[in-house]
């Protein structure tokens, strides 16, 4: 089960990586995620479907979030539109989009041409879990070196800074729209990303799967800050991927203890609320003075 | 065509500026009323006038927070008019009241001080920050005395008040812009640290030799500090003195100036309650 979850934890840990750019980087309350987490698993199936070489259709996944998040992010800086709003119309048109590129609501690829099958037969793994886990652990190493670096460039610091002050960002001379637009394309490539692995591992697309995606990326954002209370940039990735493990494991224990699988999603919301509160709770018994209520 | 703009010895012209805010409705505020105004290289211009007289549109303008509905605006010979905000931030350093605007909270001093070094640079994929830049860092931040050279890796939030507008101002000034302004931003900082940061920004407008413009509502400030005074009045300057002119001068001479530039009794409750030599006073 551990290593279950472990496995779990880092493939939807790119989705939290993707949520933790936005929310908590940029601070642009994003709900794009529950569309282009699908996007990134239509796209997938599509193209392994048709032959494409499936670490090129991962790839193209990647590309087809970016994509997603250009548009949101252009409607917000360009057009003027809130950030909630544009995020909720393009999670909303994605649907759509997201059905015309499948042709229908599912897609099996239990017999395609996979990462994970192409990585047993060149490695010799006979057992999914084991293959399936080393996959996963070397797409988020990538990934999070990739970031790390990233956020740590110039470019990457004026988009951290983006979010923290945007004022002083284009007293220093950049242009805040660009930054803007660049954080949230790359963080919804990577939930993108994130549903084009999910996919390939659970063998099949539907075009309801990204329902409550956002809550998932957000609860493993939350529990991770709240667990290891990271400071700087490696450990704030690490927590968000840290989280997203704790949060399957949870619901692993919670699917043992006998819950229906359809119990998931209060049980996810549950999580997040027990998370936000216990650090609140714990401030007021210590009668800490706190702040007001944030409104997102 | 350059040359002729710039035939003085000018390194920013503003001619005939004029703001109105809401314009064409009920609400409409002019907000500075065909200005002219020529600073000269190294200039330390202090500017003071009431509420409403126009004293931060007239920097929000210079730095392109909005263009100008009338006038344009000259620097180094080049029209800056139409730059946005970001592009005019490589000419312009800027200090604002609040010391939360100037620096970024969740950031450590190294990365809001590796942010500041490249203001109107392009900014590429290199590492924001590296061993070169941190002694450039710690070395800008010495001389303010307060031991922030020492504290690269601290949260800027966790400082004070009067550290993070020291910090601004160390921020503002890194790149060396061409210009640096100053609004009210010992405002908010008690008489003691006001007076520090004060010290400060002289120190360094004298060190690099900087051309400022520096907003307060503190007449006994605007006398002191800096080599020419400019008094505002619904949008327009009614007041403009050099050294000499100011020099010897009261806040009291100040007032009669400004009556008989302005046409209007002078009514400011801080001038009312504190005439005369208040050290290290700083207006609210």
């Amino acid at each position: 089960m551990l290593s279950f979850s472990l496995y779990e934890g880092l493939v939807y840990g790119f989705l939290a990586l993707g949520v933790y750019l936005t929310f908590r980087v940029l601070a642009f309350p994003d709900l794009t995620v529950d569309g282009s987490f699908v996007l990134g698993a239509a796209v997938v199936a599509v193209l392994i479907i048709n032959g494409v070489n499936p670490f090129l259709a991962t790839l193209a996944a990647l590309g087809a979030g970016l994509c997603a998040g250009m548009v949101t992010s252009l409607l917000n800086t360009k057009l003027r539109v809130p950030a909630l709003l544009a995020s909720i119309l393009v999670m909303v048109s994605l649907y759509s989009v997201n059905l015309r590129i499948m042709g229908r609501p599912n897609l099996p690829l239990l017999r395609e041409v996979t990462i994970f099958s192409l990585t047993s037969q060149l490695l010799g793994l006979e057992n999914r879990l084991t293959y399936q886990l080393v996959v996963a652990a070397v797409l988020a190493l990538i990934v999070f070196f990739a970031l790390n670096w990233f956020l740590r460039t110039e470019i990457g610091l004026a988009l951290r800074a983006t979010g923290n002050n945007e004022q002083m960002v284009r007293g220093a001379g950049v242009d805040t729209d660009k930054t803007t637009i660049l954080g949230v394309s790359i963080a919804n490539g990577l939930v993108a990303f994130s549903g084009g692995v999910v996919a390939q591992a659970q063998g099949f697309v539907d075009v309801n799967m990204g329902i409550g995606m956002i809550i998932i990326g957000l609860a493993s954002v939350i529990i991770g800050e709240a667990l290891f209370r990271p400071k700087g940039v490696a450990r704030l990735l690490l927590a968000a991927l840290g989280g997203a493990f704790v949060y399957r494991l949870v619901l692993s224990i919670a699917l043992r203890a006998g819950m229906a699988p359809g119990d998931l999603k209060l049980i996810t919301a549950v999580i997040v609320i027990v998370a936000m509160a216990v650090p609140f709770l714990q401030k007021r018994i210590r009668r800490e003075w706190l702040p007001p209520a944030p409104r997102w | 065509m350059i040359a002729l703009m710039n035939g003085n010895n000018s390194l920013l012209t503003l001619q005939r500026i004029s703001k109105i805010f809401s314009k064409g409705t009920v609400d409409q505020v002019i907000a500075l009323d065909k200005i002219d105004l020529d600073v000269a290289a190294e200039d330390y211009i202090t500017v003071i006038g009431s509420n409403g007289a126009g004293k931060t549109t007239l920097l929000n303008i210079i730095a392109g927070v909005f263009p100008p509905e009338d006038g344009e605006i000259i620097l180094n010979g080049r029209n800056i008019t139409k730059l946005c905000e970001y592009r005019c931030a490589e000419f312009v350093g800027r200090v604002y009241q609040d010391p939360h605007v100037g620096t970024a909270a969740k950031m450590t001093i190294e990365e809001n001080m590796a942010m500041a070094l490249l203001r109107g640079q392009p900014r590429g994929l290199r590492a924001a920050s590296n061993k070169q830049r941190r002694e450039l860092f710690r070395a800008a931040l010495a001389p303010l005395g307060l031991g922030l050279e020492n504290r690269l890796n601290t949260l800027v939030g966790t400082l004070s008040g009067g550290q993070r507008q020291a910090l601004s101002l160390v921020m503002a000034t890194l790149s060396n812009p061409a210009i640096l302004l100053l609004d009210e931003h010992t405002a908010t900082l008690d008489p003691r640290t006001a007076q520090i940061v004060l010290d400060l920004t002289d120190m360094i407008v004298k060190r690099e030799k900087m051309t400022a413009i520096m907003v307060t509502h503190n007449m006994e400030m605007a006398l002191r500090h800096g080599n020419r005074l400019i008094m505002m009045h619904k949008g327009r300057i009614v007041v403009d003195m050099n050294q000499e002119q100011r020099a010897g001068l009261t806040i009291h001479d100040l007032v009669v100036a400004f009556e008989r530039a302005s046409g209007e009794e002078f009514v400011d409750d801080s001038v009312l309650l504190r005439p005369g030599n208040v050290v290290g006073s700083s207006d609210l």
